[in-house]
């Protein structure tokens, strides 16, 4: 068989699949190997879950707003948020370890494999997502040790939507991550992205509070995704579909992998501006 | 390579390579801007099949840029690259397939195994299964670690980590292997053995190599040489050919061709 035949061969189908299984394979072992960063996103939700929400649950009431149908303590409104909080800051980190990565070379590895780069890019996408459900469930489950109960089946048809909201701030991070040329800007990304993201949301309190007291503000939260996310996953738990929550999601996973995928196309030259090696580039 | 030594305009193209199969590298009048900066200019370059060629260049020279461009983390938009054959524009996969690479920087994933971060590159490159780990195994004895397999690769010397870069770059059966500044910042001994590794595979296995590098003594009198100044190759030939013109050494020639190439922005 000549190169080419072999060539031609490994780039069928199965070796797309090979291709994405060794992806997620490698991020999955490096998970099992970095059991810091593991802990370190299980405690940030939990710190909020235990101490934060504990503090307000008398400040704060919520009444009954669906999909909940009885009042719901505090801890139990903010846990959805609190659980794609995991995912939003998961979706960051892997685009900081894109950003590393591309800085160190094992990006640059990842993308001399023959297969198209938008389908390198998409398992990436898909490793990091599978990543962050391992984490959410987790979360989930010392939070439900710790009486924030969510129905049973609740569990179940969450998981779509976790799927998607990871799909969704992955997205989002990948293409934030063409932009990031080097590593230390992502203390920005932190203050510009995460933090406004997170608090300007559905996540900590009901959207209909937040419009009694600046309308403003309630526009905001109503066009950041980050809400449509948390709304998506809530309605999910409870085992109902919000049809708004999705079509925003869906919408802004396809738009901002659809950016990213055209950010490292070397066709399009977004990186060949960006991304010099320092010391040719200057 | 059979031309002489011969000190080309930049316009000029390279030399005819001799026999029927065509080179496993041909880089034609490939050009190259960071915003107004010029990173690379008109720069052509063969690496005949089965040879040992080395781009040597000071650092800044645009070696990296160059092999940026080969790996395809830019598009190339003046000139063209071909791999085997492959133009990398047009037939990137093709290409790829082809193309064995070892970075500047070190690639290999710390907390894995040897044997796990060879797998992910099979991976990469659509091989799993008996194929795979009929091909590790193999590389893994070739570059004598084979009893370090199941170690992680941060309990690995420098030089045993360089070496195992090489095996993975050569995973999926490429018949071309780039090698950025490969034995750069190892001890004498570790980077004899990995100069020694390469030529070892270029001779018996009949694999073509391009070695950048800024070391001298990396080079023999019988390599093919590119010399990468200022975004330009100022000179290229046979390294004995080059070296006679100063009384035998390469360091003296180039320090004569630099001198006489002043080059700066292009």
């Amino acid at each position: 068989m000549t190169a080419a035949a072999i060539a031609r061969r490994r780039l069928g189908l199965s070796g797309y699949a090979i291709c994405l299984a060794g992806i997620a394979a490698r991020e999955l072992l490096r998970l099992v190997h970095q059991r810091e960063r593991f802990l370190a996103a299980l405690v940030r939700p939990l710190v909020w879950l235990f101490i934060f929400a504990a503090g307000f649950r008398n400040v704060l009431g919520v009444s009954i707003i669906p999909p909940y149908e009885t009042y719901v303590l505090y801890e139990v409104y903010v846990t959805p948020g609190l659980a794609v909080m995991i995912q939003l800051f998961n979706g960051m980190q892997s685009s900081l370890s894109m950003v590393y990565d591309r800085e160190v070379g094992s990006m640059r590895v990842l993308l001399t494999s023959p297969f198209p780069r938008w389908s390198l890019l998409f398992a990436k996408l898909v490793a990091g997502v599978a990543v962050s459900l391992i984490q959410v469930y987790v979360f989930l489950a010392v939070a439900g040790l710790m009486e924030v109960d969510v129905p049973p089946a609740g569990y179940l048809s969450a998981l779509p939507a976790f799927m998607l909201a990871g799909l969704m701030l992955g997205a989002i991070g990948l293409f934030l991550s063409s932009l990031v040329r080097q590593l230390e800007n992502f203390a920005s990304v932190m203050n510009f992205v995460i933090f406004p993201m997170f608090f300007a949301s559905s996540a900590l309190y009901p959207l209909w509070r937040i419009r009694e007291s600046s309308e403003p503000l309630y526009l905001v939260c109503l066009a950041n995704p980050f809400t449509h996310a948390v709304e998506l996953v809530r309605h999910a738990l409870y085992g109902s579909f919000e049809p708004t929550a999705f079509t925003v999601a869906a919408a802004t996973t396809v738009a901002f992998f659809i950016l990213a995928a055209l950010a490292y196309d070397p066709g399009r030259g977004l990186m060949a501006r960006r991304g010099g090696p320092k010391e040719e580039a200057q | 390579m059979g031309a002489g030594l011969s000190v080309m305009s930049s316009e000029s193209a390279e030399p005819a390579v001799a026999g029927a199969a065509g080179p496993a590298l041909e880089i034609r009048g490939v050009s190259h801007w960071f915003g107004a900066r010029q990173a690379l200019a008109d720069v052509s370059l063969t690496v005949p099949q089965g040879r040992f060629v080395a781009l040597l260049g000071p650092n800044g020279a645009g070696k990296t840029t160059l092999f940026s461009l080969v790996t395809r983390l830019y598009g190339t938009t003046t000139g063209a690259i071909l791999i085997f054959g492959h133009d990398l524009n047009r037939a990137p996969s093709l290409a790829l397939a082809e193309l064995g690479v070892v970075f500047q920087a070190r690639t290999l994933d710390q907390d894995l195994t040897v044997r796990q971060n060879l797998a992910y590159h099979a991976a990469l490159h659509g091989m799993a299964g008996g194929e795979a780990r009929a091909r590790i195994e193999g590389l893994l004895a070739r570059i004598g670690l084979f009893d370090r397999a199941d170690d992680k690769v941060r309990t690995l010397s420098g030089g045993q980590a360089r070496r195992v870069e090489i095996a993975r770059a050569l995973v999926h059966f490429p018949r071309l292997l780039l090698l950025d500044e490969p034995a750069v910042g190892l001890d004498l001994a570790a980077r004899a053995g990995i100069v020694a590794l390469v030529r070892a595979l270029v001779r018996d296995e009949g694999l073509s190599a391009l070695w950048a590098t800024h070391l001298f003594d990396e080079i023999e009198p019988q390599d093919g040489v590119f010399l990468l100044h200022h975004a330009r190759i100022i000179a290229r030939g046979e390294a004995g050919e080059i070296a006679a013109a100063s009384a035998g050494s390469l360091e003296a020639a180039f320090r004569a061709l630099t001198d006489s190439n002043p080059g700066g922005e292009a």
